[in-house]
């Protein structure tokens, strides 16, 4: 077995990442060139800690787009005659390096590792802005109005809270729960949260312009409905939108575990800001209570939430990692982190490097998140 | 106060009980059923023996009626039979509370002290050097989960300088096989408290009465030490107490990765093995022991905050 070394291993990788740099290198230097028309976003470039979590995810997000162009192999090829080799172990038929090595089953590491971003990188975002839309539906009235509203929301969230998210994890991520109608019956409950918050965002500002009115209505129902039908059953007419069932129950169980957090957020939020002057400007001026929720106080709830959104991506990130960890709800042969880690691990003494890949590149990924938003809450706290 | 415990308890039976109820039903969902049957059994049953067999059990009469009976069991201190285990419930679950219990409490010891300090000398001088750099490693350990820290721990401790065991025994324990699990736990938690013993400890250095020591002449040290230490510690305490319920699914990913049979790892053995009667007293062990921790947080806040009254 040939092998090549240390240097060209690094040398090999970072060459083989170029349409990443390339992107990275275009879209930073934009931002950086505008970066005084762009609000936050732009204030980042001031803070050290914000710019490298900035790259960071950046780099995720593009390794996501090109996996194709960036990985070697393909990530479920199985090599037999090179199954635990380590890092540089040269492929006899293509005479291409593994330049991570190769898992039990012969698969390339590093493709499988490269190919593994877009699993989390739909999913993990995806699965934050379902929760917060939820969240924020619930949260805004509770802490808005107070009382019996907010005693039986705060029970039910409470818990949820109250259940090790591992528990129950096992009971709804599990191949027999597929067979029963609970994960579509969970999945149609939240997605119908964004059908609602948009129509009760546009109709409690423009129920006075009814042309308007009903052509955002329109929309909404249109995409609402074209996305519903493709995530909920899986019955998208234009075929875009498909989800593999298990795929389908790790989304809603990972939406179902977020929301009541974000809950909490959002009632603490609007507690606190519904004592604010434009708040009771809003409320003599007779504006109705949605009004004031969605275009009031919302808006200045942003800070706060933009900062939980990245951390909570990050957050999701690690729960997808112990669901393939466990081996839960997760096709065996998806290339996705967690899963890569739960099949390697067996393996580490004889090959040490032989889970780093999956391993690292989860804990760069949510260390970027994590700088990403102490950047941002550094920044936001300027104004 | 008595009549704030005693409404929180109230709440909390309520919780216990919607939640094992839960449980009690996904369980009983027919799929798990039968993967019961499966495995209490030989895995090539027919579907005829299976349903006789599930008759003949117990498991085909209505829920709520067997949900009922396992409530006024539970409540008398019976928890049913472990199916995995073949013991009664208790027999199996008292000693592996006790070897997690072990393993929280060094976690605890050891993650509490270190992100106390770090926590205090990054928030003390905010901004300043030492600051960024601790506040570096703190977001960098809360962003690295058990999964992660626990391989890179095994490879580098026990794969390559071969100094620590990558295996931890229930029962046998000792530096050697213990040191890696605990570490990995008290890392990953580690960051948050420091991070909000940070946030608490530049917010009291801000404040007027720690100007004013400093205007009557105190040196720094005494300034931290004596002024500004005892009221940055109290939100700490909250954050601590709730790292409790954090802390039980990371026993659950540490025991099952350091195969130490513990809580976590029954957890997960009745689980994969639909056991229905352990998996319902880990759910209400878990349980309690989220709503007990919050009950202390809130106590234990209003009595080293005077200015915070329960009601």
């Amino acid at each position: 077995m040939e092998y090549i070394g240390f240097f060209e291993i690094w040398g090999t990788v970072i060459s083989q990442f170029w349409p990443v740099w390339l992107s990275l290198a275009v879209i930073l230097s934009v931002s950086y060139y505008f970066r005084h028309s762009l609000n936050l976003y732009g204030r980042l470039f001031d803070s050290s800690v914000g710019m490298i979590g900035l790259v960071i995810v950046l780099f995720w997000i593009m390794t996501a787009v090109f996996a194709d162009w960036v990985s070697v192999f393909d990530p479920l090829e199985q090599l037999a005659l090179l199954k635990r080799k380590g890092p540089g172990a040269i492929d006899a038929e293509t005479g291409k390096a593994l330049l991570f090595g190769a898992d039990n089953l012969g698969r390339d590491l590093f493709s499988r590792m490269v190919h593994g971003s877009r699993f989390v990188l739909i999913i993990a975002p995806a699965a934050t802005l379902f929760a917060f839309i939820v969240g924020i539906t619930i949260g805004l009235p509770a802490g808005y109005y107070g009382g019996k509203i907010d005693a039986v929301m705060s029970f039910l969230a409470n818990l949820v809270l109250a259940f090790p998210v591992i528990l129950l994890f096992y009971l709804l991520v599990t191949p027999g729960i597929r067979e029963t109608p609970i994960p579509m019956a969970m999945a149609g409950f939240f997605f119908i949260f964004p059908i609602i918050f948009f129509s009760v965002l546009f109709y409690s500002r423009y129920a006075t312009r009814p042309g308007l009115l009903t052509i955002q209505l329109i929309c909404v129902l249109l995409v609402g409905g074209w996305l519903y039908s493709g995530l909920v059953f899986n019955a998208d007419p234009l075929r875009i939108i498909t989800l593999e069932p298990n795929e389908l129950n790790i989304f809603a169980s990972v939406v179902f575990v977020n929301s009541p957090t974000v809950f909490r957020i959002v009632r603490g939020i609007t507690m606190d800001i519904k004592t604010r002057d434009y708040v009771a400007a809003a409320q003599t001026r007779g504006e109705n209570a949605w009004y004031i929720m969605l275009w009031e106080i919302l808006p200045n709830a942003r800070g706060p939430l933009i900062v939980d959104a990245c951390l909570r991506i990050g957050y999701t990130t690690i729960l997808l990692g112990t669901l393939g960890f466990f081996g839960l709800g997760l096709a065996p042969e998806s290339p996705d982190w967690g899963s890569m880690i739960n099949q390697t691990r067996a393996f580490i003494r004889i090959v040490p490097t032989i889970a780093l890949p999956p391993t690292l590149a989860l804990a760069i990924f949510v260390l970027g998140l994590n700088l990403l938003a102490d950047g941002l809450r550094e920044q936001s706290l300027k104004d | 106060m008595l009549l704030f415990i005693l409404r929180r308890l109230g709440v909390m039976v309520a919780t216990m009980i919607c939640l094992t109820f839960v449980v009690f039903y996904l369980v009983n969902l027919e799929p798990n059923l039968k993967k019961l049957a499966l495995e209490q059994n030989n895995n090539r049953m027919t579907e005829e023996a299976v349903e006789s067999w599930l008759l003949k059990e117990g498991y085909r009469r209505p829920i709520l009626e067997r949900y009922a009976e396992w409530i006024g069991s539970a409540a008398i201190g019976d928890f049913g039979h472990s199916t995995r285990f073949r013991k009664p419930v208790a027999e199996v679950l008292a000693p592996r509370i006790g070897y997690t219990g072990t393993l929280m409490f060094w976690v605890m010891v050891t993650m509490v002290p270190s992100a106390l300090i770090i926590g205090v000398l990054a928030g003390m001088r905010e901004g300043s050097k030492t600051d960024r750099s601790l506040s570096v490693v703190a977001i960098a350990s809360t962003a690295t989960p058990e999964y992660v820290s626990g391989i890179l721990f095994t490879v580098l401790f026990a794969s390559w300088l071969g100094v620590l065991k990558g295996v931890s025994k229930a029962g046998g324990i000792d530096f050697n096989n213990f040191a890696l699990p605990v570490m990995t736990m008290a890392i990953y938690g580690m960051g948050y408290i420091a991070r909000m013993t940070r946030a608490s400890m530049a917010e009291v250095m801000t404040a007027q009465y720690i100007r004013t020591a400093r205007l009557k002449g105190l040196s720094f040290r005494a300034q931290v030490l004596r002024h500004a230490l005892r009221n940055a510690l109290i939100a700490p305490f909250t954050v601590i107490m709730l790292q409790f319920p954090w802390l039980l699914t990371g026993v659950v990913i540490v025991e099952k990765l350091f195969n130490y049979k513990g809580f976590g790892w029954t957890l997960v053995e009745a689980a994969d093995n639909n056991d229905i009667d352990l998996l319902l007293s880990c759910s209400l062990v878990s349980v309690v022991v989220v709503l007990l921790t919050q009950l202390i947080s809130d106590i234990g806040y209003a009595y080293l905050n005077p200015r915070i009254r329960v009601n």
